[in-house]
């Protein structure tokens, strides 16, 4: 073949085609939608966040987001939509180009996975059926309709993983120029992927998985020399590692450089990250210098993402220790977390308190003091409880806190913002400490603060003053110790994973279990519950799903059967099997809520090794089985013309109903509802 | 062949019997000598001290259970281990009487400690030989094996645990002897019975250890993967499989391993739990946790009142409704003369009818009758039985209220209905008291509703909600009794919403007076009722491994890190006058050892690894080999034994480590006598391969 004649070729092979198919799919319906539905209000919200340049925390790192609030920006969208619950309206606001941003990202799925499907059989038929299985289902169309991070997600592993099959194509040709580009944009990609939810952790280890393989046969490769290896190492090292990691923590930067006014995150992080915030109390704070008596303050602990000390009027529950009032750490900036300070006796001299001084903390809001005794806590059981306790400020000796700068010498003075403290319990010598576990529901889910009997020195047990209010001492302008950069980055990172494993399902709440997604067994409710009202269910399309498993099953028979055969793996589809594995296996491991669509990005992998399965057939020339495979794959093939019809059948699901549910026969979905499981 | 007639078999036994009856014994005395210091070691005043020591207390009332015969769960483990601790007391004549509550409680005269706590000390003796040959059996000489021997002997943490009546000994004796019969069966030639018999030994003692405790399947994972590569490579091997009647031989070889090493493991198992249910025969402390059906199988307790009920449920029984699921306890349906509050304290607002709860004791107010709507409380002769689909009322015995529910939000559960016994007294709500019969487990239509069997779902007939435990508890008002609801968008099977009729009689009386004194008598006929032993295997299985305890910290628990550091302890015991102490504390030298033993291991084999791909052979093909399988059972072991625990939530105490420990050990040996002998040798010739390397250095440096 020519070399014109290749190139037309590949433009051929370059089939818009299922592309255009799913951006029709996507974008006709987008704009029917007027009310949003289930976590719009959460990215949604988070998105306004960024317009209007307010700090928040979630879970996930921000690229997801920040290129929502972007899209949202490019297109108008003012931020003032106040995203309150699901289902509401949302009437004259510009939301087009949020959800059209995350369709046309979701669009590329089809065409992506068609041109890895494409390099990695060399065979068009694989690549369409690959495509259509994602063009028509129709949980890949709900989840990229609406303005989730899913869609971006998805958007960077398949980016990821066709730019590494690509490099990999360009394994003869080393250190050319495209070679470098699929490189570089295969790092691109994992940092994309990374940037938006920490399952692109699973896709950066699919493809240093990959680079390991590829790197373990250069260097049995005698040819070439310590030397090319090394170059080869390096530029690897270079453009898998050292450029996601930059650009990930650029990503981190632009958060930190957009977000700089004080929001409704702050309280999640510590008395120095938060003197960044415009607006905050502790941005160009200023206050009295020296702790006093008589002050009021908040009290913060010092362990990463460790909340404020704490109280309310509610009482510890019977069997919880004594009948007092509780005592916690809370993370939301509060009335209930003001303290007075105070001496033992109640003159309230305006004088510095020390190092080594007496105090007693009243709580201003319920003038209860801090107090301990010996009751073991709610839930470290060693530890001794901490209440509220007495009246107007008199209790008894319980009550009396001796106060301590870590580092300090008697006499030091306590420094606001800058020193951190100790509480030592006068009576029981314990120390005042935080365990970082949250109360059930009696304690508003809060976290536990108990009095430690040992005095180990950790971020558990030192606090730091925050608030420090006295009107008879002169304000002080405190230029804080501005946190570097990297502090910052360590200690969102650290909230972040602590947010991520406390989100545990709620008692009531059906959680969804990784073996219900493979098989379909239940979908996810996006909005509407009522005959009355525009329904959206997040299914995927039966057929397809069950298609997907089926061909699983049968990819992993026919290496078995090769491999006992000829001893020979079969190439490429192992890939996919990886990939499938290492995006779905890992849940089984989390002890976090679970959700249906966190199976999305496994079911990319599924369906391109279906189109694989499907097209393994004429190679497998050897006798045994033969028949048995190619029959099978022929019904697999019979099934697929059926994925057009059964999209039209299960449309409804993701571009939403009205009207009765699918028990009554008038439904659209009548007869549709194979599973007693699935809600519609 | 030559045998095979009578008359030749005769002729060569006399032959035999004519030589002279020689008996040659190989003693090895090293062998001999490790083994008898570790009995002393192990054995020397284990009756000391006379108390309880640290998780005795646990494992204790098991063994009083155990002698007695009383059916009880544990789900820390399999039956076995238990099974070994009783067999002990049942060689020292324990009777069983004892309060295990405290640790450090004295022992009173009639617990044998000494027979108690011998089987796990001679398990833990034994194993200082089974590690000397285990290090032999991997290829290394035998100074290195007496090494090994020495090392483990001399393990302070391994002695604690070996002296007291405590499973870790046990299991890394089984785990011991499993590797060392795998190991001596892939060792050997030819196939003779005694192979077999060392791979059949593999199978018997990997389910043994797996038995003790779940913990042995990591170590019995970890040796089918070695045996999966091996009979790999026997597949593969084309010099046997080409010829065609070696390829039988193949075949055979496959189907043995797998007979011996997974089916026989498999049976083995069940066969324990078999033992377990066939010992424990009468109930006990935890017969509520079981379905009617386990408990009425045991002797005593419910089996003494629901033996001699009928079989099959018909209009007019009087039943008692259990609920199928024991979150958060084990309740049966339950009414009483109290109405709801007409206003609860969110000041939402109630029908102000009887309450319906659930109750966790039995009570003469569990009693309903099954009533046909509209027809007599009593059961016709013959008995008309209540099938699947039919439609029923349900009668409350003392109160003669009929189970209601209605559009009412229940009190703790708003989401749900709120179910009351209903009785008309013509105010404004409706009687809505009609419930279908759906029988869960049927395997026809028309199945009658049985006793105990089958698991049922009542569906109410106006709002299609299903009778169902909330699994919260009613305040002050209802008693702290546990909800029940009519929960609407009920589907598939959740155990709260089904209920199986545990007590039932025919009633006979037709008025209220007498009904009542016949729901205080108690039942009386005959018909007997058994559960096959895999389906109580199952339920058992099932309930060990799904009930958890109230996680609770203990003083002495630790985390995975804090192990490989020995940066912790545990108290074992102390005595309250001479503040005497045992505590589980390691070997600092040998721990230390064996962490920098490990990371010498890991990194020779990485460049022994890389430079071999670069074709540069430092050692010979034998030694690589040598080393990996070493590498595999040492350090692998130790890393099937202790990674998992990071992703375990439960309570962790430094003892889990051990059986890693012990596997790390040995590579202590085999590092040295591999460096001894390969690297002196080696150091040299540094100057052709990579040039600096790391390994090389750190002997020296």
């Amino acid at each position: 073949m020519s070399r014109p004649r290749r190139r037309i070729q590949r433009m051929i092979d370059f089939v818009r085609l299922p592309r255009e198919v799913t951006v029709c799919l996507c974008i006709i319906s987008l704009c029917d939608l007027i009310c949003f539905s289930w976590d719009e209000t959460h990215f949604g919200k988070m998105g306004s966040y960024y317009i209007n340049r307010t700090f928040f925390f979630d879970v996930h790192p921000p690229l997801g987001k920040m290129l929502i609030g972007l899209a949202g920006y490019m297109t108008g969208y003012d931020g003032t939509y106040p995203f309150l619950k699901p289902g509401d309206k949302y009437e004259h606001h510009n939301y087009w180009g949020m959800r059209g941003f995350c369709a046309s990202l979701g669009s590329c799925l089809p065409p992506f996975a068609y041109l890895t499907v494409l390099e990695l059989s060399q065979s068009l038929t694989a690549a369409l059926i690959t495509a259509a299985v994602l063009a028509f289902d129709t949980g890949c169309i709900t989840i990229s309709q609406y303005i989730l991070l899913d869609p971006i997600l998805m958007f960077f592993i398949m980016g990821a993983v066709l730019s590494m099959v690509k490099f990999n194509r360009q394994r003869y040709r080393p250190f050319s120029a495209p070679w470098w580009f699929w490189l570089v944009l295969t790092g691109v990609n994992l940092s994309g992927a990374l940037g938006v939810k920490f399952v692109g952790l699973f896709v950066i280890l699919l493809v240093g998985l990959n680079t390991a393989r590829d790197l373990w046969s250069l260097l049995g490769d005698l040819h070439l020399s310590l030397m090319d290896f090394g170059k080869h190492l390096l530029s690897r090292v270079f453009g898998l590692i050292l450029l996601p990691l930059f650009l990930y923590v650029t990503i981190f930067a632009v958060h930190f450089v957009v977000l700089n006014k004080s929001g409704p995150g702050d309280g999640f992080f510590s008395s120095a990250f938060q003197s960044r915030l415009i607006g905050n109390n502790l941005h160009n704070a200023s206050m009295p210098e020296y702790l006093a008596y008589g002050s009021v303050i908040t009290v913060k602990n010092l362990r990463i993402a460790g909340g404020y000390l704490h109280s309310h009027w509610h009482l510890y529950p019977e069997g919880v220790g004594a009948k007092q009032q509780q005592v916690t750490a809370y993370l939301h900036k509060d009335y209930n977390n003001m303290w007075l300070v105070h001496r033992p006796n109640d003159s309230d001299e305006p004088d510095l308190v020390r190092h080594g001084d007496i105090i007693r903390l009243e709580h201003k809001e319920t003038t209860r003091n801090l107090h301990s005794h010996l009751h073991e806590a709610p839930l470290t059981k060693k530890h001794f409880q901490v209440t509220g306790y007495g009246i107007n400020g008199t209790g008894d000796p319980n009550d009396l806190w001796q106060v301590e700068v870590c580092g300090g010498q008697k006499g030091n003075l306590v420094k606001v913002l800058r020193s951190k403290v100790r509480f030592l319990h006068r009576a029981t010598g314990c120390v005042l400490y935080s365990s970082g576990k949250t109360l059930p529901k009696w304690g508003w889910e809060q976290v536990e603060v108990t009095c430690s009997p040992y005095l180990k020195e950790t971020p558990n047990s030192q606090w730091n003053i925050e608030d420090h209010i006295n009107t008879k001492l002169p304000n002080i302008s405190l230029s804080v110790l501005k946190p570097h950069f990297l502090e910052i980055l360590l200690e969102s990172h650290i909230v972040m994973i602590r947010g991520n494993s406390g989100l545990k399902p709620k008692d009531n709440e059906m959680n969804s279990k990784p073996w219900h997604w493979p098989i379909n067994y239940q979908g996810l409710r996006f909005s509407g519950v009522n005959e009355t009202e525009y329904r959206v269910y997040l299914l995927g399309n039966p057929v397809i799903w069950w298609l997907n498993l089926v061909s699983l099953g049968l990819y992993v028979v026919m290496v078995a059967a090769a491999s006992l055969h000829c001893r020979v793996l079969l190439e490429g589809g192992g890939l996919l099997l990886l990939g499938w594995l290492l995006h779905y296996v890992p849940f089984y491991t989390m002890g976090r809520i679970l959700y249906y669509h966190h199976y999305f990005p496994a079911m990319l992998f599924s369906s391109m090794l279906t189109g694989k399965v499907i097209n393994l057939h004429p190679k497998m020339n050897f006798e045994i089985g033969c028949s048995l495979f190619s029959s099978s794959v022929y019904i697999c093939f019979s099934l697929c013309l059926s994925k057009p019809c059964s999209f039209y059948m299960f449309h409804p699901l993701s571009y939403g109903m009205r009207g009765p549910l699918a028990h009554d026969p008038d439904s659209t979905m009548a007869g549709l509802k194979w599973m007693d499981s699935w809600e519609f | 062949e030559t045998y095979g007639h009578p008359r030749l078999l005769f002729d060569s036994m006399l032959t035999s019997i004519k030589l002279p009856i020689v008996i040659r014994a190989e003693i090895n005395l090293v062998l001999v000598v490790v083994t008898a210091l570790g009995l002393l070691s192990r054995l020397y005043g284990i009756n000391f001290p006379k108390a309880v020591v640290f998780d005795e207390v646990y494992y204790g009332q098991f063994v009083s259970l155990y002698t007695k015969q009383v059916f009880f769960i544990d789900e820390s483990g399999p039956p076995l281990g238990h099974m070994i601790l009783a067999f002990g007391a049942y060689l020292g004549g324990f009777d069983g009487n004892f309060i295990w509550n405290r640790i450090g409680a004295e022992y009173s005269s009639n617990v044998p400690v000494w027979s108690l706590r011998l089987i796990p000390a001679l398990a833990g003796s034994l194993c200082v030989p089974l590690c000397y040959l285990l290090v032999v059996e991997l290829g290394y000489s035998h100074l290195t094996a007496l090494g090994a021997a020495l090392l483990f002997l001399m393990e302070n943490s391994l002695i604690v645990q070996s002296r007291f009546m405590l499973l870790e000994s046990v299991l890394i004796f089984f785990l011991l002897l499993a590797v060392v019969s795998y190991l001596r069966f892939h060792n050997a030639q030819s196939d003779s019975p005694v192979r077999l018999a060392w791979l059949v030994l593999t199978g018997v003692t990997c389910a043994c250890a797996v038995g003790v405790k779940y913990m042995g399947l990591f170590t019995y994972f970890l040796l089918l993967g070695l045996a999966a590569v091996h009979t790999w490579q026997l597949i593969g091997d084309r010099a046997l499989s080409n010829v065609s009647s070696l390829g039988s031989v193949v075949l055979m070889q496959v189907v043995s391993r797998f007979l011996a090493l997974v089916v026989l493991p498999l049976l083995l198992y069940l066969g324990f739990f078999y033992v377990h249910l066939t010992l424990l025969y009468r109930s006990g402390p935890h017969d509520q946790m079981m379905s009617s059906a386990f408990q009425a199988s045991l002797e005593g307790g419910l089996a003494r009142i629901t033996q001699g009920q009928p079989l099959e449920v018909a209009y007019g029984s009087q039943v008692t409704l259990r609920s199928v699921s024991s979150k958060p306890m084990p309740c049966w349906l339950h009414s009483h003369k109290a109405n709801y509050p007409i206003r609860y304290e969110n000041g939402r607002g109630s029908s102000h009818q009887q309450q319906v709860t659930c109750y966790p004791f039995k009570d003469v107010n569990n009693w309903w009758i099954i009533k046909d709507p509209g027809r007599y409380l009593v059961v016709s002769s013959p008995p008309r039985p209540v099938r699947h689909g039919d439609v029923v009322q349900l009668l409350h015995g003392m109160t003669s209220r009929l189970l209601n529910t209605h559009d009412v939000a229940a009190p703790m559960s708003p989401h749900a209905q709120e179910v009351s016994g209903y009785i008309d007294f013509n105010v404004s709500m409706p009687a809505q008291n009609l419930w279908k019969v759906d029988i869960a487990n049927r395997e026809a239509e028309q199945e009658v509703w049985k006793t105990i069997l089958s698991e049922v779902r009542l569906i109410h007939i106006n709002t299609s909600a299903v009778l169902k435990l909330s699994g919260s508890s009613l305040p002050e008002w209802g008693y702290r009794q546990l909800e029940v609801v009519g929960d609407k968008i009920y589907k598939g099977y959740q155990p709260s919403g089904v209920w199986n009729v545990e007590e039932h009689r025919y009633g006979t009386s037709q008025e209220q007076r007498e009904r009542e004194l016949e729901l205080h008598s108690p039942t009386h006929i005959d018909i007997n009722r058994n559960l096959t032993f895999i389906a109580k295997f199952l339920e058992l299985q099932w309930k060990m491994l799904t009930v958890k305890h109230e996680d609770s910290e203990h003083k002495y628990s630790s985390s995975p890190l804090e192990w490989i550091t020995m940066n912790t302890n545990i108290a074992y015991w102390l005595h309250p006058a001479s503040n005497a102490q045992i505590h589980l504390i390691g070997n600092f030298v040998t721990w230390t050892l064996a962490n920098l033993a490990l990371a010498v291991y890991v990194l020779l084999f990485l460049s022994y690894l890389l430079r071999r791909r670069r074709k540069i052979e430092d050692i010979p093909e034998a030694t690589w080999c040598q080393l990996l399988q070493a590498g595999v059972v040492c350090a692998g072991g130790w890393a099937v034994n202790y990674l998992p625990f990071f992703m375990m939530e439960k309570t962790l105490f430094l003892y889990h480590y051990l059986p890693a420990l012990t596997f790390q050990i040995l590579l202590i040996p085999v590092v040295l006598e591999h460096l001894h002998t390969h690297m002196l040798r080696w150091v040299p010739m540094t100057r052709l391969g990579l040039g600096l390397n790391p390994v090389t250095l750190l002997p020296f440096s």
